[in-house]
């Protein structure tokens, strides 16, 4: 669905990706692990569009057997039009604006019919949103404002979902709440590429992972082989 | 029923303003008159700021070079022809064949505005925050520069005078109505939603499609032509133009009612501009008869610092009351 190859990216002088190699198939979970500033974010804004690589293509297929199109200089509305969807870290939910005019503005290429039945079926998966429907955004909690934020961002109907930390700063319970609503989605036919600090969850959710170190793909495989890896068990799962 | 609440209250404001202007037109002296049209001439400043300022989130100062714009290409293309040869004995020829009525001649400033708010919207919208601000400034004294020193259109620092009176309660209330209702319909609609998005986070509204650069450009573009007719209203109303009156001081004023109303509310900057007009208009007597001038504008600097101690986010905040709106909020 998705290849990165050999992409370089550089943020001003600063060379942040060397030669970074990824695949993502239709319909996997696959995570992206790795210390800070080990360019995991930078992968993902390079993959929507909103940093450009100086090196390398990214071959975006929406549909298998289709031929593979080039987004690597698509400005990044062509390419959430074309199926993929960012949930940028931190949230970045629009807080003055109402938790369904959030929705909408996930909405924002469509002009169908269907936007009010997708924003029911949000509603649906995250009760809490469609009880406070009508409050600011700004006024959830951490926990909610995710559930906006991930709920806001399948509303461009993606084929391909991004997610920067969703885990980021939440309690343990609401961490497993968002996690199994993410196993359903993909379910649902939803490829996701996930970025994540915590690796113990990202590797029992994904079923590949690769392995980000100082801008270089340090490891890849299969999410249970990187879990029984004794290299990784010490650096990213506390296992001594 | 409860949908169409900020419809009943478009239809009350229509009517309500078309009978005041009826009745002010009739019974009111020239003061009065001058007063009103410089709170509708305000009011359209302030909304039409309103839609670059409060809901996209540039801060731009350049509202008076837009209206200098405006007003210069409305005045132009309204001036008499028999007075031309008087005011102005150098002007080109070949801009003598444009002459429009006022009201064509308003919409043609609009877009000359417009027109150089994209133009200006290009190198300018790269910028954010204080950069913006500096960068609008310095656009205004681009203008003044030009206007200054283009004397054979516009007499320089002269300014042009001896317009004719067109402006009147009619026109002004007939733009508040239409600068009203048609930032009302941006606010509540998709595109709106976007230009409220980049301001909250121009990043997360990046990655959902949204376009920044034109959704920024076309806020500023959409203010700037209602700063060019309000710059048109302007000329013929006090029918004069100096290229000082569009000042820094004049863009500080609109950000005042901006800021006070609340930036994103349409109906805080109506109330506002109301208010502001009108304070500083009562406050002359008092200026006059006692020779302590600038007594409005002390009023008007308390009241904007007790505003921003109390209610930092204006009147309104980004809502629009429920007096205005109903209780159902989309």
């Amino acid at each position: 669905m998705l290849t990165v190859e050999n992409i370089d990216v550089h943020r001003g002088k600063t060379h942040v990706l060397h030669q970074i190699d990824l695949h993502v198939g239709h319909g996997e979970i696959i995570a992206l692990i790795g210390a800070n500033g080990a360019g995991k974010t930078t992968t993902l804004k390079t993959i929507s569009g909103l940093l450009r690589p100086t090196k390398g293509k990214i071959l975006y297929t929406p549909e298998a057997g289709k031929a593979p199109i080039d987004i690597s200089t698509m400005a990044p509305e062509q390419i959430v039009g074309a199926g993929i969807s960012q949930c940028p870290e931190g949230r970045g939910v629009f807080a003055q604006l109402s938790v369904k005019e959030n929705l909408l503005v996930g909405a924002y290429l469509r002009s169908d019919k269907e936007i009010e039945k997708d924003i029911q079926s949000v509603y649906e998966m995250f009760p809490i949103l469609g009880e406070r429907s009508t409050q600011a955004a700004g006024k959830l909690s951490g926990g909610q404002q995710m559930m906006l934020a991930l709920g806001r961002s399948l509303m461009s109907q993606p084929k391909l979902l991004i997610l920067d930390e969703p885990s980021l700063g939440l309690a343990p319970l609401i961490i497993e709440t968002i996690f199994a609503m993410l196993q359903k989605i993909n379910s649902q036919g939803v490829t996701i590429l996930i970025v994540e600090q915590n690796a113990v969850m990202a590797l029992d959710l994904s079923h590949r992972a690769y392995v980000l170190e100082t801008g270089r793909v340090a490891l890849s495989g299969l999410s249970s082989d990187l879990a029984s890896n004794p290299q990784i068990q010490k650096s990213y799962l506390g296992v001594e | 029923m409860e949908m169409n609440r900020p419809r009943y209250s478009l239809a009350i404001m229509i009517i309500s303003l078309t009978v005041f202007s009826f009745l002010i037109e009739n019974m009111a002296n020239d003061y009065i008159l001058a007063i009103v049209c410089f709170t509708g001439i305000n009011i359209v400043l302030a909304v039409s700021l309103n839609l670059t300022n409060g809901f996209t989130g540039l801060f731009s100062l350049g509202h008076p070079a837009f209206m200098a714009v405006g007003g210069y290409i409305t005045a132009l293309l309204t001036f008499p022809a028999e007075k031309k040869p008087l005011f102005l004995p150098d002007f080109p020829q070949w801009l003598d064949s444009f002459h429009l009525p006022f009201f064509p001649a308003l919409l043609v400033g609009g877009c000359g505005a417009a027109f150089v708010a994209f133009l200006v919207g290009i190198s300018v919208l790269r910028l954010k925050g204080h950069y913006l601000a500096v960068a609008t400034m310095g656009f205004i004294i681009i203008i003044q520069v030009l206007l200054n020193n283009a004397d054979t259109i516009t007499r320089g620092p002269l300014g042009l005078n001896g317009l004719e009176d067109f402006t009147n309660t009619y026109w002004v209330s007939g733009w508040v109505i239409v600068t009203v209702y048609i930032c009302w319909k941006i606010k509540f609609s998709s595109l709106g939603r976007s230009m409220l998005a980049v301001r909250e986070d121009e990043m997360a509204a990046n990655a959902l499609g949204v376009n920044l650069f034109s959704t920024r450009s076309f806020a500023l573009i959409v203010g700037a032509f209602f700063a060019g007719i309000a710059g048109g209203l302007w000329g013929h109303l006090i029918t004069a133009l100096t290229p000082g009156s569009f000042s820094l001081l004049m863009s500080f004023n609109i950000i005042v009612m901006v800021v006070v109303g609340g930036t994103g509310s349409i109906t805080g900057s109506v109330l506002a501009a109301i208010i502001f007009t009108l304070t500083i208009e009562c406050f002359r007597p008092l200026e006059e008869n006692f020779g302590i001038y600038g007594v409005g504008e002390i009023v008007m600097a308390l009241f904007l610092v007790l505003v921003l101690i109390f209610k930092p986010s204006g009147i309104f905040g980004t809502e629009e009351p429920d007096f205005v709106m109903g209780k159902h909020k989309p």
